[in-house]
């Protein structure tokens, strides 16, 4: 008897399976539903339905409209924070990196319900400003997400390129628009893909915070409970096309920021 | 090679699976083949709804026939009392579901259970569906002392489930009541005025603006809106004595015509703008921790607020509006795919609903959950006693009120069962746990809707709680408008310079 090897191949199994099981299958259920009426007849009045459903399309719109802010205000906190971060010569900046990931150990619900409190010792009544309740809930939740990639391709910038240019006679703020910033555009996009995408569907926030309006999620999950699970399947599955096409755009935006980085070299 | 080691390594785990497997299923056969037979019931009820025990000693309901607690959970004493009655092992497998919706759903997808504990509408809704199977005669068999449903039930609650019918057949025939209930306001004394919240028209009074929480499903929702749009109705003397009054209301509360449906649409869209927030479970906190000054409640949950907050020395009170309010019954009906003509079954499924009307048990869930059981005890005296034990004043209370609940404890007319409780108990729990005679006369049962029904008011929810294309402001779509030229000049640049 040899001993025992596992081929690459062979390690891959498990994964497969899992894939087939729990992402391939139930795919094929949710386009079986998609297109299918109650009586499991071919349609597509699901699709027409919801490009001339003012309530769908509307609800698009406003998830649209907090995932964006949502993802601009993490931007807006995460970058400076951490540029600042990356670029300290701090001896426990693992420490503070730890600290931002923290929170992340704690169960979500928790966490919403300890800012639900502090957002009413703040606001007084909670259901006066519902949208930017959301957005607040969201950037707690999702803000981790966008600092650590973009701390991630900071730390791992050429210190030389920046002195390069110095040499060259840029000054500090030339320096960053030229040289950082667009080499760090690979990790703001992949913070960007990691917030923007779950703050479209993410509705337990909303409940919790008590924003009364639907948001995609809670718009398949109406649909589920009203027993059209051809609407609801319809509906997330649109949602997929709309997170392939973000992807496919991001992932074009990453490619083209590659070979540019290349030729600063 | 390789190849054939990676199918080796295959069938080798694969043998190992099986293997691990067929003990276990040797093992379960053997225990089916013991002396002793045993049957399997699969239960599925509300979550939080039935008694666990674990209950501190100084919990103990002294009542003076006898103490009462819960030490096991009420599934185990079932366990253990089915085997010394019948000599027979009944294993309960006991889940929850968290709506009637949800239990639909896991129906429908398959889920097997033998008993299930919907409320009254789903269970019309399984009736008209030829999903259940109806309750032996044995059930129904008085001479049996260990039947305690039928010779414990309120007599106002098994005429409503007698005379109740869908397709012509009587509620009661396939299901026996467990809880029940009504829908109302409970509100802090301080803010809101008694008046106010005796009408469902508080839920849009500008007065309290984003302070009073509603119901997030759309039945309890379209019923309060129903009751404020048809306020002057169904206030008004004529309609009130009206012989037939209760049919009417019936009718009135039911309505869902094309027409009512848009206006109770327009209301609640006024509704969700001026309430705090729809919620499914989040209101019972934010009442005792004052973040809102009401809260569209049913009574169960509305007498464990009020305790909630009497444990921090803040009072909250009920109202049951003045236009009608929805009682609701929950009951256990069994399952045709599950219990699928296993008589052992059966007889072990009608144990557990007779069980948990026995009075002591009946005492405990009430204890536990807070909602009031539809058994009144019979000729066993302890349900009322324990009611009194519960809201009967202290010899040395100031003002008190005499409160009659006899119409649910007997047909007969009789003066035995006259809580004499604090004043307040006439509108704070004692109202909520046992509604007057009065609350009562107005209440009417929501009944289930048909298919086309249901989809109309289910989009008229959506409808609701969706924001409306229409509603975008126009900045909004010129802000989006030049984000989008923005980014298209950049990334044409962006092009151009690359060449």
């Amino acid at each position: 008897m040899g001993k025992i090897s596992f081929s690459r191949k062979s390690l891959g199994i498990p994964y497969a399976l899992f894939l087939v099981l729990f992402v391939v299958a139930p795919l094929f259920v949710l386009i079986y539903y998609a297109f299918t009426n109650g009586q499991g007849q071919f349609t597509l009045a699901n699709l027409t339905g919801f490009f001339t459903n003012p309530n769908t399309l509307g609800t698009l719109c406003y998830s649209f409209a907090v995932s964006m802010t949502t993802t601009a205000v993490c931007l807006l906190l995460a970058y400076p924070t951490a540029y600042i971060l990356a670029k300290s010569r701090l001896k426990a900046k693992s420490v503070i990196v730890m600290i931002f990931i923290m929170p992340m150990w704690i169960n979500f619900s928790l966490r919403i319900t300890a800012l639900k409190e502090i957002l009413t010792l703040i606001e007084g009544n909670l259901a006066y400003y519902p949208f930017a309740n959301a957005v607040i809930g969201m950037t707690y939740d999702f803000l981790p997400f966008m600092i650590l990639p973009i701390y991630n391709t900071i730390v791992k910038l050429d210190e030389s390129l920046l002195e390069a240019a110095r040499d060259l006679g840029a000054g500090e703020t030339e320096a960053f628009l030229k040289v950082t910033l667009p080499l760090s555009v690979p990790g703001i996009v992949s913070g960007i893909a990691m917030v923007f995408l779950p703050a479209m569907t993410n509705y337990v926030v909303l409940d919790m915070l008590y924003n009364s309006t639907y948001i995609m999620g809670s718009l398949i999950g109406s649909y589920f409970a009203a027993y059209n699970w051809n609407g609801g399947s319809m509906i997330a599955l649109i949602l997929l096309a709309i997170i392939c096409l973000f992807t496919l755009l991001t992932k074009g935006a990453e490619e083209e920021e590659n070979p540019r980085g290349g030729a600063l070299l | 090679m390789k190849k054939r080691r990676c199918k080796i390594l295959a069938v080798f785990l694969s043998s190992i699976i099986m293997c691990s497997a067929l003990p276990a299923g040797t093992a379960a056969e053997n225990e089916t083949q013991a002396d002793v037979p045993e049957v399997t019931l699969r239960v599925c009820n509300w979550e939080e709804y039935i008694d666990l025990g674990d209950w501190d000693e100084d919990e103990t309901i002294d009542l003076e026939s006898g103490d009462i607690i819960g030490v096991n959970s009420m599934v185990e004493d079932f366990e253990e009392w089915y085997y010394e009655t019948y000599g027979i092992k009944v294993n309960v497998e006991y889940s929850t579901f968290g709506t009637n919706e949800d239990l639909y759903n896991m129906l429908t997808l398959g889920d097997v259970y033998d008993l299930v504990c919907p409320s009254e509408y789903m269970i019309m809704k399984l009736m008209a569906q030829d999903r259940l199977v109806p309750l032996s005669e044995a059930f129904f068999d008085t001479a049996d002392e260990n039947n305690y449903y039928i010779n414990g039930v309120s007599p106002y609650i098994r005429s409503v489930f007698e005379e109740s019918e869908i397709e012509g057949e009587a509620w009661a025939k396939y299901a026996a009541g467990y809880m029940w209930g009504i829908t109302g306001i409970v509100y802090n004394p301080e803010l809101v005025t008694e008046e106010d919240a005796s009408s469902w028209k508080i839920l849009n009074d500008p007065a309290y603006y984003r302070q009073i929480t509603i119901k997030d499903n759309v039945r309890d929702s379209y019923f309060a809106a129903v009751g404020a749009l048809k306020s002057d109705l169904l206030t008004s003397e004529e309609f009130l004595q009206s012989p037939d009054y209760s049919k009417n209301l019936e009718a009135e509360m039911n309505d869902t015509s094309i027409e009512t449906i848009a206006l109770v649409q327009n209301y609640l869209q006024d509704v969700k703008k001026n309430a705090y927030s729809f919620e499914t479970d989040s209101g019972k906190a934010d009442m005792v921790t004052g973040k809102v000054a009401a809260n569209y409640q049913w009574s169960g949950d509305a007498v464990y607020t009020m305790d909630q907050a009497d444990e921090d020395d803040f009072t909250l009170a009920f109202a049951v509006p003045q236009e009608s309010t929805n009682i609701y019954f929950d009951g256990w009906v069994m399952l045709k795919n599950g219990i699928g003509g296993d008589t052992a079954k059966q007889h072990a499924a009608e144990a557990f609903i007779n069980f948990n009307s026995r009075p002591d048990n009946v005492i405990r869930n009430m204890y536990y959950i807070g909602y009031t059981s539809v058994i009144s005890g019979g000729e066993d005296g302890r349900i009322f006693e324990y009611a009194d034990w519960c809201y009967g004043a202290e010899e040395d209370e100031e003002e008190t009120t005499d409160y009659d609940i006899a119409y649910f404890f007997t047909e007969e007319d009789c003066e035995d069962y006259i809580i004499t409780a604090p004043a307040e108990q006439a509108n704070r729990q004692l109202s909520a746990q046992y509604p007057t005679r009065e609350a009562i006369a107005r209440s009417s049962i929501m009944v289930y809707f048909n298919d086309e029904q249901n989809e109309a008011i289910n989009q008229m929810w959506i409808s609701v709680r969706c924001f409306n294309i229409h509603d975008v402001p126009v900045w909004a779509w010129i802000l989006t408008a030049c984000m989008v030229v923005v980014l298209a000049v950049f990334m044409v640049q962006n092009a151009k310079r690359r060449r």
